[in-house]
């Protein structure tokens, strides 16, 4: 009789499934640190133009979204086919620009005021007059600083 | 001896909760920054004044309700832009006190005096598209970091655009010192001095 003997027969043990929810756990924390919220539904198009000469905005808390476009296809027979401003989930008139800002700004620390950021997210085909009627509420409110967010590319894409 | 049975708990659907709340964070969240061109507006004054600028130093771009270009009156491509602002910025014509010593353009006595009189008016129409606004704007930063760029690289050794990408990154305190000193010299060189006009209806 052989000392080493074989306790069982040669099946192969299952492979233990228990530490896959661990792993998926990980997953799930990496997401969970690395994502912000999505902020708001766009109703609107949104096709920003390209530009290279760009700056990150980073520190989100310091940035206030203002977006224009023509109302995208299920908001049309209600919101009409001309360029629109949505602020926060729903959609304005250039006259509530100075509303928002006040609100945005009450809802930050006092110290981080000065720092506060406009990203303008326009679509390419809007007409200047009204992105020139949206920067002259924002100047009557002293909120100079803006950015026109776009894509990164050639600016000579935006003509095509 | 008694042995009494613990009874396990089944862990294997664990695993398929976790998954749930993966899959609905992965939905709903954004990872991307924004990008995009940054710049000041002006405030608004309470008191106007009528400040003169030498026809010779201001340069003005104009955007039609057809989305063209037109310098000093002069119709152009946005793929000529560049250099036209650049040619006009690093004039430096000037003479005496009013002259610029690392300016490397032609020294045309009727573009602009120095970069830190040159002003570019830029006006569109209410019917001009963004995109194309953009790509201007685009256009005339282009021309601004371009020259900052040489300068910086000869005065430190460094560009402009890599100071700015270094101050981003960089948590030391002496060093966001330093860059932000450096970078404020670099843009008293070439300060950006664009006027903008309120959309008008047509021109």
């Amino acid at each position: 009789m052989s000392k080493f003997k074989k306790k069982k027969g040669g099946e192969l043990p299952a492979i233990s499934t228990a530490s896959l929810p661990d792993i998926v756990f990980m997953l799930l924390f990496f997401f969970m640190v690395a994502t912000v919220m999505r902020q708001n539904t766009l109703m609107i198009e949104n096709k920003l133009p390209v530009a290279d000469q760009i700056e990150k905005l980073d520190k989100k808390d310091l940035v206030m979204y203002i977006y224009a476009g023509k109302p995208s296809s299920r908001y049309r027979s209600s919101a009409g086919n001309q360029a629109r401003v949505q602020l926060n989930d729903k959609f304005a008139d250039v006259s509530d620009i100075k509303a928002f800002i006040l609100a945005e700004r009450t809802a930050k620390r006092e110290e981080v005021i000065p720092f506060l950021t406009t990203a303008l997210k326009v679509d390419g085909q809007t007409n200047m007059g009204l992105v020139g009627d949206i920067k002259k509420e924002l100047r009557d409110v002293q909120a100079l600083k803006i950015n026109y967010t776009t894509r990164t590319g050639n600016a000579l894409d935006n003509f095509k | 001896m008694t042995r009494r049975l613990v009874p396990r708990v089944n862990a294997g659907s664990m695993a398929d909760i976790a998954f749930l709340l993966l899959i609905f964070f992965l939905v709903s969240t954004t990872i991307e920054t924004d990008y995009g061109i940054g710049k000041q507006l002006p405030p608004i004054e309470d008191v106007q004044t009528d400040i003169v600028i030498k026809e010779k130093n201001l340069l003005e771009v104009r955007l039609n309700q057809n989305n063209e270009i037109s310098v000093d009156g002069v119709k152009m491509n946005i793929s000529k832009l560049k250099e036209v602002v650049v040619a006009f910025l690093d004039n430096g014509g000037g003479s005496g006190n009013e002259s610029c010593e690392y300016c490397r353009g032609k020294h045309d006595a009727i573009s602009s005096d120095n970069p830190g009189r040159a002003v570019i008016s830029l006006a569109n129409s209410r019917e001009t598209n963004y995109a194309t606004y953009i790509a201007v704007q685009n256009e005339l930063t282009a021309a601004y970091t371009k020259l900052r760029n040489r300068e910086a690289k000869r005065m430190y050794g460094v560009s402009y655009s890599e100071m700015k990408s270094n101050l981003q990154k960089t948590r030391n305190r002496d060093q966001i010192l330093e860059l932000n000193e450096k970078i404020k010299a670099i843009r008293s060189l070439y300060p950006e001095r664009i006027s903008e006009i309120m959309p008008v209806d047509s021109y």
